[in-house]
């Protein structure tokens, strides 16, 4: 049984690699993500780096919280000292509230362009550079053919790619890795403390190639995604019905 | 072919340049002045001020005594040096070596030259009458050897040529100090009772040598011409600029490209060798109907990658407009800069390839201008749009820490938006809060973190941050503008947390 496992496991390596899709152990410079149980949904439980990442979001605070997940990430990738290109039309983001997902926001290049159509160009030409660590566009849409690109652009330099469609006109199909709806859920705190509790999120993700997708509700707390004990969400709906 | 060598001295060089600076300074007696081991002392003096007998050397309190009327300016040391070399540069329209000659000359090898002007006479009188007309006291002497015609400058009549082969002659009445000789030397010299050269110059070398050392023979040969000397000569700046005629005009952008390659290739082939960089290129075609077309680009780190500088061009060969046709591409750099060592280190970190980052900026800058790139230091200020700073993208390190004392929000808006509040009592959080016509529930709240306006900076109420959580958990950062008590405060939204 053992022995059927591995030449399996040896057969999804082979087909992964002529999927050109990024093998664990090609960009498997960093051991954790910090990303706590979405890591398992992954092939070879490792975030695919050299690769584009799709997150959809709605309303202001999705955006937000998109922007901090992929901050948290960000802060991963950016550990040997390497850059990031931040490519947005309309940029709200704030550098020092960088520093709290651990980028050090100095080596963050924000190119602001003024028209959105600049966007995609802006990005793809950050792509093509293979001594970034990662690009984050900001933009509504994008086609398939675009995205394709973008995935050519990336198979070549390594580079990982974050796609942040705030409020897209449709949800149509890209090429891309994975796709993710990140929202804010209430926080929590220690009973009988007063103020606002860690940074919480319900993160959907609803599509993964070769992994598994899913639905995790996570807190920012010490530089990681924590998961949140489910009994104690359990226990705060109770809470809530009973003030309700 | 027999070498001729003419020296110029310029008597008064780095006061005169004060003069042509500040024309009022003209008859005046003023003194430039360093300080040194505790005193002012008088490094150059102008032509008024040392016909009162203000020298260099003296101490400015002494001259003041002599001159109550000396003005003292500050004295750059790098001054006379460059000027030199630029005087150098100038003088390369009347031969084609010259050298400077520190502290006050220059030094220019005329062989075969001066018949250009009409005679050794004519070709001293105009170098010496241009450069008057410019400003500058300036004595010039031609000879058959460095030595003798800087001697000539320097202790002879104005304007001497001293004929072909009269070295040893014109020598004789000179004093030692003609010679180029160290202070020491000449001291010696002038202890034994040596007050011309021809006292001592049949003197048997070995016994010359003994007391004086080889110095004096070595200058003594150089003057007389049996020793050889050499001269480090400037070398002309030449323009970073390339041209491609055309045997056909070019219609095709093909073409366009071809040429700007074949262009680029030169320039960048010299810069390589230099260890120079574009910043700053224009690439420029003249059309048959006498129009000039042309584009420039700008890099934002000196760069001598040719296929990079062609890209940033190739953005914008679609706005050549060729009509009938070029015939003549011209490549131009009007800004370049030293390629230093440091361009592997930028924002000091090692072991990456910065270069490329560089030139992926430099194509962002070139298609949508330099103005969208944007990098941010942090500031030590609390007021919330102080706390970054922005800078130029490739200069600059952090000189403080990113702060994570207190807690600011990932998105913060650039005007912060007006709210209207419901709240409890004074100095509590809002129960709710109503933002463009929704109202928005509270359901936990931290704060109020005050921040007192910079009163260095600018003058104002203080604002009050609370953090506060709806009831589907958006966290926004909103804050009170002024007090309860001291008028009507006023509440705005300012950023949200992720």
């Amino acid at each position: 049984m053992a022995g059927n496992n591995q030449v399996i496991q040896k057969l999804r390596e082979e087909i992964m690699a002529l999927e050109r899709f990024p093998s664990p152990k090609l960009g498997g410079h960093l051991s954790s993500f910090g990303l706590g149980p979405i890591e398992a949904s992954f092939s070879g439980n490792a975030f695919p780096v050299g690769a584009i990442h799709e997150f959809i979001s709605q309303g202001v605070g999705g955006a937000a919280s998109t922007n901090g997940f992929i901050a948290g990430l960000l802060g991963k990738l950016m550990q040997k000292g390497r850059f990031c290109l931040w490519v947005s039309n309309q940029r709200p983001l704030f550098p020092q509230g960088l520093k709290h997902f651990g980028v050090e926001a100095d080596r963050i290049i924000f190119i602001d362009v003024k028209r959105e159509k600049d966007v995609l160009w802006t990005i793809e030409q950050g792509l093509k550079c293979g001594v970034l660590a990662a690009v984050v566009g900001e933009l509504k849409d994008i086609s398939f053919a675009e995205s394709q690109r973008l995935q050519l652009a990336v198979e070549r330099s390594r580079v990982t790619g974050f796609l942040h469609r705030h409020q897209p006109r449709r949800e149509h199909a890209l090429a891309c890795v994975t796709r993710w709806k990140i929202r804010p859920i209430p926080s929590q705190l220690e009973e009988g403390m007063p103020g606002m509790g860690f940074p919480r999120w319900k993160v959907e993700l609803i599509k993964v190639r070769n992994g598994r997708p899913g639905e995790w509700k996570l807190e920012w707390k010490g530089g990681y995604c924590q998961a949140i004990p489910a009994e104690k969400t359990e226990q705060r709906s109770k809470m809530e019905q009973h003030y309700a | 072919m027999h070498k001729r060598w003419l020296s110029l001295r310029f008597t008064h060089l780095a006061t005169d340049r004060m003069v042509i600076r500040q024309p009022e300074l003209k008859g005046k007696p003023f003194a430039l002045t360093s300080p040194e081991r505790g005193r002012m002392l008088v490094k150059a003096s102008n032509a008024t001020a040392a016909s009162s007998g203000v020298f260099s050397g003296m101490v400015v309190a002494d001259a003041r005594t002599l001159l109550p009327s000396l003005e003292v300016f500050p004295y750059d040391p790098q001054l006379e040096g460059r000027l030199l070399t630029a005087l150098a540069r100038w003088c390369l329209r009347y031969t084609p070596i010259a050298a400077t000659d520190l502290p006050d000359g220059l030094i220019l090898d005329i062989t075969g030259c001066a018949h250009l002007w009409g005679g050794e006479l004519p070709y001293l009188e105009a170098i010496v009458a241009t450069l008057q007309s410019k400003g500058y006291s300036v004595r010039g002497a031609i000879a058959d050897t460095v030595g003798m015609a800087w001697a000539l400058a320097r202790y002879g009549q104005e304007l001497v040529i001293a004929p072909p082969g009269t070295q040893r002659e014109t020598l004789l009445s000179l004093p030692p100090a003609s010679l180029r000789l160290d202070q020491e030397i000449l001291e010696r010299l002038q202890k034994l009772g040596f007050r011309q050269v021809k006292q001592f110059i049949d003197i048997s070398p070995p016994i010359l040598r003994r007391r004086f050392g080889e110095a004096l023979l070595t200058r003594l040969g150089q003057a007389l011409g049996t020793v050889h000397e050499y001269i480090d000569a400037v070398q002309p700046i030449r323009p970073y600029r390339e041209e491609l005629p055309c045997m056909e005009p070019i219609v095709t952008s093909m073409g366009i490209e071809i040429a700007l390659k074949r262009l680029l290739e030169m320039v960048c082939e010299r810069m390589r060798k230099e260890g120079k960089g574009l910043r700053a290129g224009v690439f420029k075609g003249h059309r048959i109907d006498g129009k000039v077309e042309q584009i420039n680009i700008g890099t934002g780190r000196p760069s001598h990658n040719q296929a990079h500088l062609f890209k940033l061009f190739e953005l914008k060969i679609a706005s050549i407009e060729p009509a009938l046709g070029i015939e003549r591409f011209v490549l131009e750099v009007p800004l370049v800069e030293d390629l230093s060592g440091v361009q592997d280190t930028i924002w000091g970190i090692d072991n990456l390839d910065n270069t490329a980052v560089a030139e992926l900026l430099d194509n962002i800058g070139g298609k949508l201008g330099m103005d969208v790139i944007h990098r941010y230091l942090p500031q030590e200020h609390h007021w919330p749009e102080r706390s970054i700073k922005e800078v130029p993208f490739f200069e600059g390190q952090p000189d403080t820490e990113w702060a994570t004392a207190l807690t600011r929000p990932l998105e913060l808006w650039s005007k912060p938006e007006p709210i209207e509040v419901m709240v409890h009592l004074p100095d509590y959080p809002p129960r709710h809060f109503r933002y463009k016509g929704k109202i928005y529930k509270i359901a936990k709240a931290d704060g109020p973190e005050r921040i007192e306006q910079e009163w260095w900076l600018q003058t104002g109420p203080p604002r009050d941050y609370y953090c506060v959580e709806d009831e589907e958990g958006i966290r926004y950062w909103i804050f009170r503008l002024g007090l309860y008590g001291e008028g009507d405060p006023q509440w705005f939204l300012h950023g949200i947390f992720a």
